[in-house]
């Protein structure tokens, strides 16, 4: 593994300096876990308060470039270019709205996950916030920009710092560093001043919990970081936790549950397909993915519990009552919350229901396992409305 | 106590020889969540899969630095997995092996010998 060909984050040597362990991951060279260990770690984000660097993922911004217009009217134009590309409602973004959706292809096939934002400045109608996986970013930002053409800029905000602080006691560290985030709803999007800079600010995650996704600029991102830290309920959570915190919080994860042979509605996502754009017939792959809605799919994402034996692992064959192979783990890990080995995975749709009674099998050995409705782990969103 | 390349020891008593993994490799694993042991009677060869070692993050193989009969697992590892955190080289052992050949152990490294290989990595 060769150094010169991993990037780094702008809080590279943070990590460095609290010695975590770094590994490459995304392109990145990213901490998999700090002294505290994997374990401590997910633990301490459910009850108090985690940070992570997530600055390997892929922020950009999509402005129109025609002026005039009213808010709404350039909302609705920037919508306009990227809604084709994918599943869900863009043009119904509230101002200062975020959503989750997916990017597919002419199959309906799952090329990215994504959150897509909504401005709440007036100044900023227009404007879409857009961040992606790292794995995908250079594909997605190409495919995004093709699609805009010269009616949109699509400017990356890859170079400067993406924080996420997760937990319980989330909001009330980040509001002394970045007041009125306490007023944000759940998937609610801001801009605040921080220092010298502007930060924009998501209710949002990757663990389940509460908490929030913060775009810094890369001249105040090691600032914010260190301000974080310096709360005595926060610590530094790697890679590790949070594989493990959206495992328990049955959130799936790009190339590993997702794939482009994977539809919205195998995924278990149909929630991120906006019904009024399917019947309309205006979504990519629109024919397989409402015959999957009306008729079921061939295969559907579910959690299992495992009773028995070692973890299972991504590629870990799912098997039915009579020993014969009906699907496969994508997923799958011990869950610190549950104390108990956990996966996700592929089965048919008869196989799906909470409590079926399957079994997987590991090293050659099948260990009883039962399907589970997800989340493993409740979401503790705050989802109260905004004052 | 003998110590492998892969992180694993040896401590031999007459024929019979206690192997687990070393310090260093359970630092390295992270909180082992479950040990998969074989069971008494298998025979191995020297480098061949003893054990698997499951972290949160990912599964390890654990291979016997000598040939032998497994005498005996650590079935106290089944409940408390984390042992092999809190003593590696001691009640966080895997296995008993009777050994075919005890100047086998002669290959593996002593402690200073290892602690110098572990300076080099």
């Amino acid at each position: 593994m060769s150094d010169q060909t991993l990037k780094t984050t702008v809080l590279h040597e943070a990590h460095v300096a609290a010695g975590a362990r770094m590994t490459p991951f995304g392109g990145y060279d990213m901490p998999v876990q700090y002294p505290m260990g994997i374990l401590k770690e997910h633990l301490w984000a459910r009850e108090h308060a985690g940070l992570f660097d997530v600055s390997h993922m892929g922020p950009a911004f999509l402005d129109i470039t025609a002026p005039g217009g009213d808010g709404e009217e350039r909302h609705r134009a920037v919508a306009a270019l990227i809604e084709p590309l994918v599943c869900g409602d863009i043009a119904g973004l509230k101002p200062g709205q975020v959503r989750y959706t997916l990017l597919l292809n002419e199959e309906g096939g799952i090329l990215d996950d994504l959150m897509i934002g909504r401005p709440y400045d007036p100044e900023f109608q227009g404007r879409l916030y857009i961040v992606v996986n790292a794995g995908g970013k250079e594909a997605d930002f190409e495919l995004i920009a093709q699609a805009a053409g010269r009616k949109a800029r699509l400017t990356r905000a890859d170079d400067g710092g993406l924080i996420a602080l997760q937990g319980p006691e989330a909001v009330d560290v980040l509001r002394r560093v970045l007041p009125g985030v306490e007023t944000m709803g759940f998937m609610s999007y801001r801009r605040r001043p921080f220092e010298r800079v502007s930060v924009r600010v998501a209710r949002s995650g990757y663990t389940g919990e509460d908490g929030f996704e913060i775009l810094v600029p890369e001249r105040g991102a090691t600032s914010l970081w260190n301000k974080l830290l310096a709360d005595r309920r926060v610590q530094p959570i790697g890679l590790g936790a949070r594989d493990s915190l959206r495992l328990e919080a049955g959130l799936p994860l790009y190339g590993h549950d997702l794939d482009p042979t994977v539809s919205p509605i195998e995924a278990n996502l149909a929630f991120a397909v906006s019904k009024k754009r399917l019947k309309a017939g205006a979504i990519r792959g629109a024919e397989r993915i409402a015959r999957e809605l009306a008729d079921g799919p061939t295969r559907i994402r579910v959690g299992l519990k495992v009773l028995e034996g070692a973890p299972a692992r991504e590629g870990a064959p799912i098997l039915g009552a009579r020993g014969k192979q009906v699907g496969v783990v994508t997923s799958g890990g011990f869950a610190p919350g549950l104390g108990a080995p956990i996966a996700m995975g592929f089965v048919p749709p008869d196989q799906s229901k909470p409590g079926k009674k399957l079994s997987v099998e590991v090293r050659g050995r099948k260990q009883a396992a039962h399907v589970t409705a997800l989340p493993f782990v409740p979401h503790r969103y705050h989802r109260n409305p905004e004052r | 106590m003998r110590f492998s390349k892969d992180h694993e020891w040896v401590n031999l008593d007459g024929d019979t020889a206690t192997i687990g993994i070393t310090a260093y490799a359970a630092d390295q694993l992270g909180d082992v969540v479950f040990v998969d042991l074989p069971t008494a009677g298998k025979s191995v060869k020297a480098g061949e899969g003893l054990a698997v070692v499951e972290s949160v993050k990912a599964a390890s193989d654990v291979y016997s630095p000598v040939a032998g009969e497994v005498t005996e697992v650590n079935a106290a590892l089944s409940d408390e997995p984390q042992t092999v955190n809190d003593a590696p080289e001691a009640g966080g052992w895997f296995v008993k092996l009777k050994v075919a050949d005890p100047k086998a152990l002669d290959a593996l490294m002593d402690r200073p010998a290892y602690e110098a290989y572990l300076k080099t990595l």
